[in-house]
């Protein structure tokens, strides 16, 4: 079990240094308690007050790497069961599973390698690759993960509960720190000793809850600690229960057999199905999601909810502040302002897009609030939009002075108008509204 | 050995929503909707009962919508014609619900008369036995006027009304209260609000099993993280005991999904999103689905294919242990 905060406090050297960037050591104290910070900050522990804060203050659930450099995934040491709470840290990672029996294997790599999205910013694209050991055959596994390693940067998951296999495999491709996804009962002993030679992580797959608990615990003995969990379990509700009791076994009971991220497998079904599988293991707590087929829109879906699923929910997404033109507009079109909170910008966004009217949209730094959050903290002033009319050279893109003000800060019309010299025009209070709004415009 | 679970139970459970009065019991649908009383998380199903399974209904509108067209294609020419929608949703995509928005009520919109709407909805009960929402054109003014009137020509039916919001309740409370209906409070991704809204609409003698919360979702892409961590909070809040927020979601799914650029791009635009017709329907099947995932009760939406899927995938997730 965890350390209370004043456990914690007690073993700290209480000077107060804030060397570890908190006000006093009992604040540090009870981060340290809730897991949000690490001991490490401290540079003056003692080596006795270390060791017993160390072994307390593993994470619940172990930080895994898998790959290297900066492309690695690294998952795990998730700390609550509800976004709200925090957030989900380290989002999951997506791969896509071939089999060094296809023919077209090749075209297969190219697809996952070439695959990229780019969304509110944020380029997404596919982390891993898994190659199936279909053909049972260490020599064509060695050679496909070789043409794998050739053709793309993808990290490497090796799966094939055949430690000939995987040693073969591992010959090639071990420097890339692949995944092993191959440890079960029965082959346990010989695959925790692979991994352990070649410092990877080692997947651990069971049928259900207790024999997992079982086999991480022998695994365990030979001080491997690199492990990720895997139920082979194709009832939906019930994997989704499995995630959820391992989520909270380990955060809850601080049970260790299980303080891991999981991986699930989403086997091949429908298109549709499939991506909404996958979707709920997003929400519900997967760390390693591999997809036996995918299409372009399903992988797009999916990558597009890891980012909504893992944003952080006490600090905003935020567009960067600028003139954004929508459509095709000229110097005639409208000029909208709003914030700089993603939410309320794309609302915006999608509406004059719905319009069909070309027009400007200014994003005033509200610091991620919306319009009348932003109001109502000063961040939506008169003052802040003249001062981001003026850097936007408004003058070069337009031909008039008219500006268009959500309906919710109308209040300030008059002082706008004194402040920019342009006029105002009130638009609707809500974003749904503006469709028609711009359309009745002139 | 066996493996102690962390399982939770809870005092409270949501309550249940009937939609839809069959003849027996005075009205004319051959099907009634009945939603909520889930005990527990959703689909936790060692620990918790989902007692009734989420339901798709379909959304058709009174005037041909400004849909895209790979959502307008799968009804043809039915979208110009609200009877014959509504029939194409009933015996080919076998809906079991129908979700009326009048958007040509609207000023802008067509204007549609208060009669004119009237008449609509009676027929629609005549010749469609579905349970039906019935959702007004979002002018506050103007839906204070038809709201009241079709809620009056449909007395009996227990229809789900929508919708009601903080500065603009009492009317169609009124309305629904008097004629026997059920109320949709809507609040803006705001727990306090959507509280605060089911206490105000209580305390006009509405019971609480006539409530549905709308939480108003985003889409997958545009904010849906903001309303599920809403409903997961409500959710938790609610089986601890806080009657006021203890009422089944519906989810405006079809609404938000098919406002997304990624559902209605076509592969000239983004020629490496992949097919438009796959990504549309995935678009708004998996925003959907998440929902699912926080506890969404009734989703409305709109393409027939992404209702399928989606009655498909809560079939799994309805499987038993």
């Amino acid at each position: 079990m965890g350390l209370s905060g004043l456990d914690i406090y007690k073993l700290l050297p209480k000077t107060n240094c804030r060397k570890c960037n908190f006000p006093t050591c009992l604040a540090f104290a009870l981060a340290l308690a809730k897991k949000s910070t690490d001991i490490s900050k401290c540079p003056f522990l003692s080596l006795d007050a270390k060791m017993i804060l160390e072994s307390a203050s593993q994470p619940p659930i172990k930080l895994i790497t898998v790959g290297v450099d900066e492309q690695a995934v690294v998952v795990g040491n998730e700390t609550v069961l509800f976004r709200h709470e925090e957030k989900f840290h380290h989002p999951a990672g997506l791969g896509l599973i071939v089999e060094d029996s296809d023919a077209q294997l090749l075209d297969y790599i190219k697809f996952a390698k070439e695959l990229q999205f780019e969304r509110v910013g944020q380029k997404l694209h596919l982390e891993l690759i898994a190659l199936k050991n279909t053909s049972k055959n260490a020599q064509t596994f060695a050679k496909c993960v070789k043409l794998i390693k050739e053709n793309c940067s993808l990290n490497i998951v090796l799966q094939s509960d055949d430690p000939e296999s995987i040693q073969a495999a591992l010959e090639i491709c071990k420097d890339s720190k692949p995944l092993i996804f191959g440890a079960n009962n029965d082959n346990f002993s010989k695959m925790a000793e692979l991994a352990s030679s070649a410092q990877t992580a080692l997947v651990v797959s069971a049928l259900d809850l207790e024999n997992l608990t079982e086999v991480v615990k022998k695994i365990k003995e030979t001080k491997l600690e690199d492990l990720v969990l895997h139920i082979d379990q194709d009832k939906l509700p019930k994997q989704i229960e499995n995630l959820t009791q391992i989520r909270r076994l380990a955060l809850k009971r601080n049970f260790r057999p299980l303080g891991y991220p999981v991986l699930v497998v989403v086997k091949k079904e429908d298109a549709v199905i499939d991506a909404l599988t996958a979707g709920a293991f997003m929400a519900k707590y997967a760390s390693i999601i591999l997809l036996e087929k995918a299409s372009l829109p399903e992988i797009l879906a999916l990558l597009t909810l890891r980012q909504n699923i893992y944003s952080d929910p006490q600090k905003p997404l935020q567009v960067e502040p600028k003139i954004y033109p929508i459509g095709a507009p000229n110097q005639a079109s409208p000029l909208l302002v709003t914030t700089n909170f993603s939410l309320t910008y794309y609302t915006v966004l999608a509406e004059v897009e719905a319009s069909k009217v070309s027009s400007y949209i200014l994003s005033v730094d509200t610091e991620g609030m919306s319009v009348l959050t932003a109001w109502a903290a000063e961040k939506f002033t008169a003052e802040k939009i003249s001062q981001a009319m003026k850097q936007a050279q408004l003058e070069q893109l337009l031909n008039h002075k008219r500006i268009i003000i959500p309906g919710y800060v109308a209040v300030m019309s008059a002082d706008l108008e004194d402040k920019s010299g342009w006029s105002v025009l009130v638009g609707p209070r809500e974003a749904s509204s503006l469709t028609s709004f711009l359309k009745n415009l002139n | 050995m066996g493996l102690e679970l962390v399982k939770e139970t809870w005092s409270s459970a949501i309550n249940i929503v009937e939609i839809g009065q069959t003849k027996d019991a005075g009205g004319s649908r051959g099907s009634i909707i009945t939603v909520g009383g889930e005990t527990g998380l959703p689909f936790l199903h060692s620990e918790s009962k989902t007692l009734n399974k989420p339901v798709t209904v379909f959304e058709i509108w009174d005037v041909e919508p400004d849909w895209p067209d790979n959502l307008k294609s799968p009804f043809g020419k039915n979208l110009k014609n609200t009877l014959d929608w509504a029939k194409l949703c009933k015996n080919e995509f076998k809906a079991k619900g129908l979700c009326l928005r009048l958007a040509g009520a609207h000023p802008d919109y067509g204007n549609k008369t208060v009669d004119e709407l009237a008449k609509l909805v009676e027929n629609l009960l005549k010749q469609i036995d579905l349970p039906l929402i019935i959702l007004g054109c979002g002018d506050d003014t103007k839906d204070n006027l038809i709201l009241p009137k079709i809620a009056e020509v449909s007395k009996g039916e227990s229809l789900l009304f929508g919708s009601a919001v903080q500065d603009n309740y009492k009317t169609l409370v009124a309305a629904v209260l008097a004629d026997g209906h059920n109320i949709i409070a809507e609040s803006p991704i705001d727990i306090n609000i959507a509280k605060q809204l089911n206490i105000l609409i209580s305390d006009m003698g509405m019971p609480k099993e006539r409530i549905v919360i709308n939480p108003t979702v985003g889409a997958l892409g545009y904010g849906l993280e903001y309303a599920y961590s809403i409903m997961e909070r409500a959710r938790l809040a609610a089986f601890s005991g806080d009657a006021m927020l203890a009422m089944p979601f519906i989810c405006f799914v079809g609404f938000e999904a098919w406002r997304a650029k990624e559902a209605k791009a076509n592969e000239q635009e983004v020629p490496n999103w992949g097919s438009l017709e796959e990504r549309g329907i995935l678009w708004e099947a998996l925003t959907a689905s998440t929902f699912l995932q926080a506890g969404a009760d009734i989703l409305v939406m709109r393409h027939p294919e992404a209702v399928k899927h989606v009655e498909k995938f809560i079939d799994k997730l309805m499987e038993k242990n």
